[in-house]
């Protein structure tokens, strides 16, 4: 299985390194999101620095339906996807390998973004473990159910409309406590990111389980 | 046949329920002292309304597990979890606004930020798009298999959202309003309107799931029967 996973994961990987669409539209569209953010909410910096982790993790949240979009339609062009299903690969692997490669692909996005977040919104960058610890949880968390609910919508016609979704509202814990566990990290109480931390760390677990189970019959299927 | 009259009484005691919930609910129960005039009535009906949520959400849940697990899978059960589910989203907006209304008048404001009514409406959400999944086309087994793991990662994400909406309000902010509070308020033929009211909402909620699973049984016997039927039609006309 974890063979398999990093077979998958090393394939999305390059494609995205030859194809570079994150890196051209995923990553200018989260950029694009900031700069609105900042247009809406106007100038002042008094405005902008409490929203910072907010309007972070919903440019985060946003690009994530990009990724999970960008990898599926990898798969379904020229029927890669039965491709898939008659490689022998382990479902669970196939999983675990797509969602490891939106996950890496999401923390570039993040470190990036942070970047932006710091030039643009003047974000202090303190207590940089908890910002990490944070954006890593809330990614797997993420990258699982983006997986799941991509495989899902993957077969279907009306996918770019169905999977935000589906995939936003059970996304919102997410958004939540990584918000939050920003929140407190810039505002310098990282003590008080744990709960928070751990939120996101049951999210992850919860998903990516129901993930590696589920991945198989909705391959199938699709 | 005899289910037929079966559900048509079940339909006329939910109705004669509904009524006399409505009636006792609004011109003999006594106004409750400490509330806005007459909003206490809305006591009747907009807790049986979330408890038909949620009975209508764990059947769906149920439903789904039972068709994924191999030896009890059935189309029926993917049937009853549509059925429920859709039967449940109309509850929910319906809890929403007699909350919204209840919330106007007690509390000044349309909506507050309180676990409850935030997982209330991530809930609406959820199905929302779990019934958008059902409406797509396709293979009735694929379906029916990619709904029910849906509708499972959707039910999932519910307790998760309320205890993080939870931490989210208590850590900032003072005591939310108390829902539970307003119950100790209920005695004599107020308790009893309340309960009449649960008892007809659910007799409500079980008519209109029979109804709509009554519903996808016909949908799928005309998507069988409708080629075959369009097919003899045609060849009626080439012979005549």
């Amino acid at each position: 299985m974890w063979r398999d996973a990093l077979l998958v994961c090393g394939k999305d990987l390059r494609i995205e390194l030859r194809a570079k669409i994150g890196l051209n539209q995923v990553a200018p569209f989260a950029a694009t999101v900031l700069l609105l953010f900042g247009l809406a909410l106007g100038p002042n910096r008094q405005a902008l620095q409490p929203a910072a982790a907010a309007l972070f993790w919903i440019a985060v949240l946003l690009s994530v339906v990009l990724a999970v979009q960008r990898s599926f339609a990898v798969e379904s062009a020229d029927s890669a996807r039965d491709g898939l299903r008659l490689s022998g690969l382990d479902p669970a692997g196939i999983f675990l390998g797509k969602g490891a490669a939106i996950v890496t692909q999401l923390l570039v996005l993040e470190a990036l973004l942070t970047v932006g977040v710091a030039l643009l919104f003047g974000a202090q960058l303190s207590d940089g473990l908890v910002l990490l610890a944070a954006c890593v949880t809330a990614s797997i968390g993420l990258g699982a159910v983006g997986v799941t609910y991509g495989v899902l919508s993957s077969g279907v016609r009306v996918k770019e409309t169905l999977l935000p979704l589906l995939l936003l509202p059970v996304a919102a814990p997410v958004l939540l406590g990584a918000t939050k566990a920003w929140d407190e990290a810039l505002a310098g109480t990282p003590g008080q990111a744990g709960v928070w931390l751990s939120l996101l760390a049951v999210f992850a677990v919860l998903y990516v389980a129901v993930g590696t189970v589920a991945f198989g019959p909705l391959l199938e299927g699709a | 046949m005899r289910a037929d009259r079966a559900l048509r009484v079940l339909g006329a005691f939910a109705l004669v329920g509904m009524v006399a919930t409505v009636w006792l609910g609004l011109f003999v129960t006594p106004n409750a002292v400490g509330y806005a005039d007459g909003t206490v009535r809305l006591l009747y009906i907009h807790p049986p309304l979330a408890w038909v949520m949620f009975i209508a959400y764990g059947m769906a849940t149920i439903s789904s597990l039972l068709y994924l697990w191999p030896r009890t899978r059935h189309a029926r059960f993917d049937r009853l979890a549509g059925a429920s589910a859709e039967v449940g989203v109309v509850f929910t907006g319906l809890t929403l606004v007699s909350g919204s209304i209840w919330g106007r008048t007690t509390w000044g404001v349309y909506w507050a930020w309180d676990p409850l009514l935030t997982t209330t409406a991530l809930l609406f959400v959820l199905y929302l798009g779990y019934l958008a999944l059902r409406n797509v086309p396709g293979d009735p087994d694929t379906v029916a298999r990619r709904s029910a793991i849906a509708g499972l990662v959707a039910f999932l994400d519910v307790p998760i959202v309320f205890f993080a909406v939870s931490w989210w309000r208590s850590l900032h902010q003072g005591p939310t309003i108390d829902l539970a509070t307003r119950h100790s308020y209920v005695h004599g033929s107020m308790a009893w309107t309340l309960l009449l009211g649960f008892v007809s909402f659910t007799l409500t909620y079980v008519w209109l799931m029979v109804h709509r699973y009554r519903l996808a049984v016909l949908r799928e016997r005309e998507s069988d029967e409708g080629l075959e039927n369009a097919l003899a039609d045609r060849w009626a006309e080439a012979v005549r």
